[in-house]
């Protein structure tokens, strides 16, 4: 340890407390109580401020995870007359662009819709997000179906699942009509759960 | 490992299944004798809060790289990006502009414990007995700690990171021989630019810290293989000094003055968070840098070489301090450890710190003298109190923000001398005000176009004098200034950079 002292506090075990010489220079208490008072002292102490110290830290870090996303824009798609013609045929893709502001960047986004024929009639605006794992999935006009090409999940023309590894089927968007225009409102929804839950 | 194997009775208490655990753990990692390795070292004459600096800059060192780490989560080093991220971080960010404030802050904390330990060791001569390797090793550590506040300063890259990274990096071109590749190397080429701060960011955050970690370990090894010095008196007696250990005493007084420190920096980040200025324009070439205080006295110092002698204010003395500090454990063999007794080495240091002081008052005073710098200086301080003042704005797409978030119009590529004594003072003596950015106009201010066509420096001269009735209604008043400043302030008006940059401009 030391050049000019012998080797015995490097073979004192700590527990046993400072050589007895030591003694008169402690205080009143006797010099283990006195040890392990200052122990638990500073140890405390540090987890108090180690603990104020944490919070801004965690805020900094968590940011962007508790930082909500931005509000969702309305895309116009053209005639719903025009639309529903084509989507008799085959589904119709369309791409909506917006901006998203990832971190100190904004960057134009674009995602996959699909205008298809609804269950019940009329017109059907589809997230062509896979709800399994967010490939996009394409109309295979030989098929008749929707085909997700990551994982082979399978989609009926109106979106309903017909076999595969995706939890439900595709997710339709808020539509309206204004203008003599069809409006599609893009969300995302949460994946790989059965029951669809917009989350931005 | 059942608890029989540890050949304890078997108490059935919360205590002894507790001494269990220890000794178990103790039998494989060896924790008490560690502990008392690192506790029991006994301080000759006992604990003193002189001793308290080398824990202090420990501490603060902690919070340098915690602080520094979490920074790194959003910055990118990058000339089209840096400043971006950095205002991303301190003005969007949660709690990012305390984060960004405690790293800035820390570093002038560590300065200002590097220069008390070092003045304590100095004082008490610590340094001697067998202590030249760990004076060698704390030395080092003094140029690491500087070379990171250094580095660290470009990272933001704004206006006054920029600039006062410009000039630092200019005065390595001083040293002899090898100055110009010393120059080109620390910049990555001739300019500053990208390449220069992708150096700085691997200096700051790998090879500089790599360094002082393994410094700091040497430092501390190299502390315990001498012992503590004790008090300040003459070896045979600090042999007789009851010893006392480093644990409890000593470590309480460290321990309070590190969480002190730590809580007084918390607070001073809280309440006067550092600002960032408008983003670095190369082009402004009006922008006057001034470093950071602890560079001041060198910054100072420098003023007062002129042309081919700069290289003894630059290079020659600084390097002479530096050596002689280096040097000290072998310059002075004597054993005497009493300040008082020492009156040479302690006078020495004395006027190292007065004669530093010194410089940096000098240098405020100087700055506070001359009206066209206060004014400048204002200026710029008034520009980052406005950028801080602008919301966040993201950079669209891969391009920069259109004028990188920078409110001043960009400077002539070249005003004379003269000229460009004659831009200070049209800001200093408020030209500006109703004349907007070298009489830029706009906004309903007055600009002053193609002057250089209209009149000639008699004219104008004549005018600022006495202006025309009509200039006078709209609030001109005439201008009396010393007869070198008028002309400057003519020469600036009529110069056909100022002229170019205003016409220009939309």
């Amino acid at each position: 340890m030391t050049s000019n002292t012998a080797d015995t506090p490097g073979t004192t075990p700590a527990a046993a407390g400072p050589p007895a010489h030591h003694a008169e220079a402690v205080g009143p208490l006797a010099p283990s109580t006195r040890r392990s008072f200052f122990g638990v002292l500073v140890g405390s102490i540090s987890a108090v401020v180690g603990a104020l110290m944490a919070v801004p830290l965690v805020r900094f870090a968590l940011d962007p995870v508790l930082r909500g996303g931005g509000g969702a824009d309305w895309f116009a798609l053209g005639s719903p007359e025009d639309l529903a013609k084509a989507a008799a045929a085959e589904p119709v893709r369309a791409e909506v662009s917006f901006r998203r502001v990832d971190g100190w960047r904004a960057t134009t986004v674009k995602q996959t819709v699909w205008v298809t024929t609804g269950a019940k009639g009329g017109l059907t605006v589809l997230s062509g997000t896979c709800p399994h794992l967010g490939c996009v999935a394409i109309w295979h006009g030989d098929r008749g179906r929707f085909v997700c090409p990551c994982h082979n999940g399978n989609f009926g023309r109106h979106g309903e699942l017909l076999g595969g590894p995706p939890p439900r089927g595709l997710d339709p968007l808020p539509v309206k009509v204004e203008d003599g225009k069809l409006w599609v409102k893009y969300q995302y929804f949460r994946q790989l759960v059965p029951d669809r839950e917009v989350i931005g | 490992m059942s608890a029989a194997a540890e050949g304890r009775p078997a108490g059935g208490g919360e205590a002894t299944l507790r001494a269990r655990l220890a000794g178990w753990l103790d039998q494989r990692v060896g924790w008490r004798q560690l502990m008392s390795v690192a506790l029991d070292e006994p301080i000759p004459g006992g604990a003193r809060w002189a001793y308290v600096f080398g824990s202090g800059l420990l501490f603060v060192f902690i919070n340098q790289i915690v602080t520094g780490v979490f920074l790194a989560l959003y910055y990118v080093p990058s000339a089209d990006h840096a400043h971006s991220t950095v205002s991303f971080i301190q003005k969007q960010v949660t709690m990012g502009g305390f984060l960004r404030s405690l790293h800035a802050y820390g570093s002038s904390v560590m300065v200002l414990l590097l220069m008390l330990h070092l003045a304590q060791t100095y004082v008490y001569g610590a340094y001697k007995g067998r202590r030249e390797l760990l004076w060698l090793m704390g030395c080092f550590l003094l140029l690491l700690m500087l070379g990171m506040a250094f580095t660290g300063y470009l990272l933001p890259w704004d206006q006054k990171a920029y600039f006062a990274t410009a000039v630092g990096t200019n005065m390595a071109s001083e040293v002899p021989w090898i100055g110009g590749f010393l120059k080109l190397l620390l910049r990555g080429g001739n300019e500053m630019g990208t390449l220069t701060l992708s150096r700085f960011f691997t200096l700051h955050v790998f090879l500089i810290p790599a360094v002082i970690f393994a410094a700091v370990a040497s430092h501390l090894f190299l502390f315990r293989k001498a012992g503590a010095a004790g008090p300040p008196r003459p070896a045979a007696e600090v042999r007789q000094l009851p010893a006392e250990t480093f644990f409890p005493a000593q470590v309480w007084k460290d321990f309070v003055f590190g969480i002190g420190l730590i809580v007084m920096l918390g607070a001073l980040a809280w309440r006067r968070p550092v600002s960032l200025g408008p983003m670095a324009n190369p082009a402004d070439a009006t922008y006057l840098p001034r470093p950071e205080w602890y560079y001041l006295p060198v910054f100072q110092f420098i003023k007062y070489f002129h042309g081919a002698a700069s290289v003894l204010g630059i290079v020659v003395i600084p390097g002479v301090v530096v050596l002689a500090l280096f040097a000290l454990p072998f310059l002075d063999r004597s054993p005497e450890r009493r300040p008082l007794r020492r009156p040479v080495a302690v006078g020495s240091l004395l006027l190292v710190f007065a004669a530093l002081a010194l410089l940096g008052v000098q240098s405020e005073v100087q700055d506070r003298r001359d009206p066209a710098v206060r004014a400048k200086l204002a200026a710029q301080e008034e520009a980052e109190r406005t950028y801080m003042r602008e919301p966040f704005t993201p950079e669209e797409n891969l391009g920069p923000a259109a004028g990188g978030g920078g409110a001043a119009a960009t400077a002539p590529a070249a005003l004379s001398p003269e000229a460009a004594k004659g831009a200070l003072l049209f800001e200093s003596e408020g030209c500006s005000g109703c004349h907007g950015a070298q009489g830029h106009g706009g906004g309903g201010l007055f600009a002053l176009a193609n002057l250089g066509k209209r009149f000639s420096p008699a004219q104008l001269l004549a005018l600022l004098h006495a202006p025309r009735p009509d200039m006078q209604q709209g609030g001109m008043q005439p201008v009396h200034l010393k007869d070198e400043d008028m002309n400057a302030l003519v020469a600036f008006l009529l110069s056909a950079q100022r002229d170019a940059a205003v016409t220009a401009a939309p």
